[in-house]
């Protein structure tokens, strides 16, 4: 009787011991990120933010450029 | 402008690092999958703080030769650049290892907190945190000068050992500890594919060149400060 209700249990444990070891398989990758092109978003925002940082850091030069003409 | 053309090699540089860091094809590996870009980011760090204590090491040289203030200046303000960078470092290793040691079966927090690499470098940077209290603590200027490019030479002497040697010669989770392949995390040629090397050299030296950037702004700055006390 305990057997019966054991063995949809040991199914369901199979299922995934199998779910694992395709999983390992190969290294995953991010290979949906690229395939549906969303990485591209992640290379804007941090070339936004690269740019954005670069122009600061321009302007403080700049900045202090003329100060050191002036002075 | 002719002087500022590294200044615009150091955007394209970085640029380039984000674009091809992100976009280019890496190696598939267990554990680390996409994280391996992080040796664009990470390791250029302490690639870079490396560079700027070695050129803070060279002016504080420099200043003991001829007592110029102008090189004390040059010391200071590179050795506190290569402190952010290695505080970045630090932080993104953080992020890294939480992902790639910790899941590791026989891994646990315990093993990382042990990790000597992790302690030479907490080592290292307290060192250095050391030479800005030792700087803040005189009041006269020529001592502060010499004792602190003293002591910035025994703070890069301590570099060595800290960071390089010993978590080599004990076990390590981190590249380069015995028994992993590499001699050289990062400089071995089995460490890293042609393809991440056409993206990991360019990206060290655009970091390397954003940190000499930065530093010599706050350079120019203290420079225009001290204008009275260095035209004597």
């Amino acid at each position: 009787m305990s057997n019966n209700n054991q063995r949809p249990l040991l199914v369901i444990f199979g299922l995934f011991i199998n779910a694992v070891a395709v999983a390992q398989d190969k290294p995953e990758m991010a290979d949906t990120m690229r395939g549906n092109g969303k990485i591209y978003v992640v290379v804007a925002v941090c070339l936004t933010i690269l740019v954005g940082l670069f122009i600061y850091v321009f302007t403080i030069d700049r900045k202090i450029s003329r100060m050191e003409k002036n002075a | 402008m002719k002087k500022n053309w590294w200044k615009i090699l150091t955007f394209l540089l970085l640029i380039y690092t984000v674009v091809g860091g992100f976009l280019m094809e890496v190696p598939r590996l267990f554990i680390l999958n996409e994280t391996i870009r992080n040796m664009y980011f990470h390791v250029c760090m302490w690639f870079a703080m490396m560079i700027m204590f070695i050129i803070s090491f060279i002016y504080s040289i420099k200043y003991l030769r001829n007592a110029d203030f102008r090189n004390d200046i040059f010391a200071t303000h590179f050795a506190s650049m290569g402190c952010v960078l290695g505080m970045l470092g630090y932080a993104t290793g953080i992020i890294w290892v939480s992902v790639t040691w910790i899941t590791d079966q026989s891994q646990s927090i315990s093993s990382v907190l042990k990790e000597p690499k992790l302690i030479g470098a907490a080592i290292a940077m307290l060192i250095y945190g050391a030479y800005f209290v030792l700087r803040g603590s005189f009041t006269d200027m020529d001592k502060r000068a010499r004792v602190s490019a003293v002591y910035n030479i025994f703070a890069f002497a301590m570099l060595f050992p800290s960071i390089w040697i010993i978590p080599r010669m004990v076990g390590s989770l981190h590249p380069g500890a015995p028994g992993s392949e590499s001699g050289n995390p990062a400089l071995d040629r089995n460490d890293m594919d042609a393809g991440m090397r056409a993206v990991f050299y360019p990206a060290v030296i655009g970091w390397t060149l954003l940190g000499v950037w930065i530093a010599t702004l706050r350079i120019r700055i203290q420079l225009l400060k001290d204008k009275t006390l260095l035209n004597e």
